[in-house]
């Protein structure tokens, strides 16, 4: 991390958050542009090049991008205090509205107009969940090695019903053992 | 208990997720169907409104779920459930950053777990619209054509890069118009 780094308090921390989790659809990486704006542009909590790196990080730990990135930049700027506040603040605006719309959504499934509606929705769904597979794919660097973990996962989970948690353990352990044998390169 | 159920179950999920946005689809399908909290369907439905509404979709569906579960109680043992992970590990990493970047077996298991996802993705599509297809085709023909025609529809329009929610806008009144005029 560079020098030029401005400091923050806990509730600078905690509203620049909130305000990233209160304005972001969709989540994951369409956070990154806002994240950006806010932290190295108007905050300047992080240098221009380090935010590669917090998004390099975000994406090679566990957990949705948008919490890994508040927790990582809320730390570095402010300490164990300052990862609460960030992590708080985007969390809370998803977790108040969502708690809200659930009781609408309660109320409102029974109506015929809202059956028809989600009906349709479910097929416009599948079409998203589609548009981002594909950009996935394309986003994978390609290897011989790398499709054949891709046709492993896919027949695993679909064909053989192996669990998601037990795939995702053996395909990072072939992963780290592909790296050793240099069958990927860095 | 249901509380403790939660939380256990978004903690999973948290932290066997890898990269943003559907990443996580797989993991909350298994767990959220295995224990009956929401069908196939309805979790189709709900990523819809967590498209639509602002937030990380790991956050509005642990949200969602906890609260249709078990309340505001149980949305926000999910909640904490699918954040913890993150925020533990983030620590742990904060402070080996410059070791953690450049480890060899980091980079190993990234090249494991990208493809991984895809993969993984994919099966939780391909069960997701097997079962949207097969309800819509055991209202009817009709139905099972309305469906498709939608699908395509907004297909082409997610592949000309337009808004999400448009296209969950557009989706949504073809639904309800086609629904209505052939009474379905």
């Amino acid at each position: 991390m560079g020098k030029r780094e401005a400091s923050g308090t806990p509730g600078q921390l905690f509203l620049t958050f909130l305000k990233i989790g209160a304005f972001t659809f969709g989540g994951g990486y369409a956070m990154i542009p806002l994240i950006q704006r806010e932290v190295v542009d108007n905050r300047r909590w992080v240098s221009e090049a380090d935010i590669l790196d917090v998004v390099a990080i975000a994406e090679s730990t566990p957990g949705p991008i948008a919490i890994n990135a508040a927790t990582f930049i809320g730390r570095r700027v402010g300490g164990l205090k300052g990862a609460l506040c960030a992590t708080l603040g985007v969390v809370l605006p998803s977790f108040v509205i969502i708690a809200a719309i659930s009781f609408a959504l309660e109320a409102f499934e029974g109506l015929r107009a809202v059956r028809y509606a989600f009906w349709g929705i479910r097929a416009g769904v599948l079409a998203l969940i589609l548009k981002a597979l594909v950009t996935l794919f394309r986003q994978c660097r390609k290897s011989a090695f790398a499709y054949a973990v891709m046709a492993l996962a896919f027949v695993a989970v679909a064909l053989l019903k192996a669990g998601a948690i037990a795939v995702i353990l053996a395909c990072a352990a072939l992963g780290i053992l592909a790296r050793q044998m240099g069958w990927v390169k860095s | 208990m249901i509380y403790l159920e939660l939380f256990w179950s978004f903690f999973k999920t948290g932290l066997f997720t890898f990269g943003g946005g559907y990443a996580m689809l797989p993991l909350i399908q298994s767990e959220v169907l295995a224990h009956g909290w929401l069908s196939a369907e309805e979790i189709v439905n709900f990523i819809a409104v967590s498209e639509s509404t602002p937030g990380p979709f790991a956050v509005n569906i642990s949200t969602y779920v906890g609260r249709v579960t078990a309340g505001v109680c149980g949305a926000a043992c999910a909640t904490l459930g699918v954040v913890l992970p993150s925020f533990l590990v983030i620590l742990v990493v904060a402070r080996f950053f410059e070791r953690f970047r450049r480890s060899r077996l980091v980079e190993g298991a990234m090249a494991g777990l990208r493809p991984a996802v895809v993969g993984l993705i994919a099966a939780a599509l391909l069960s997701l619209g097997r079962g949207v297809f097969t309800r819509a085709a055991g209202e009817g023909w009709l139905s099972l054509l309305v469906s498709a025609t939608i699908f395509l529809l907004a297909a082409v329009l997610a592949f000309k890069k337009k808004h999400p929610i448009l296209i969950i806008g557009l989706s949504a009144a073809l639904g309800v118009g086609a629904g209505f005029a052939l009474g379905l």
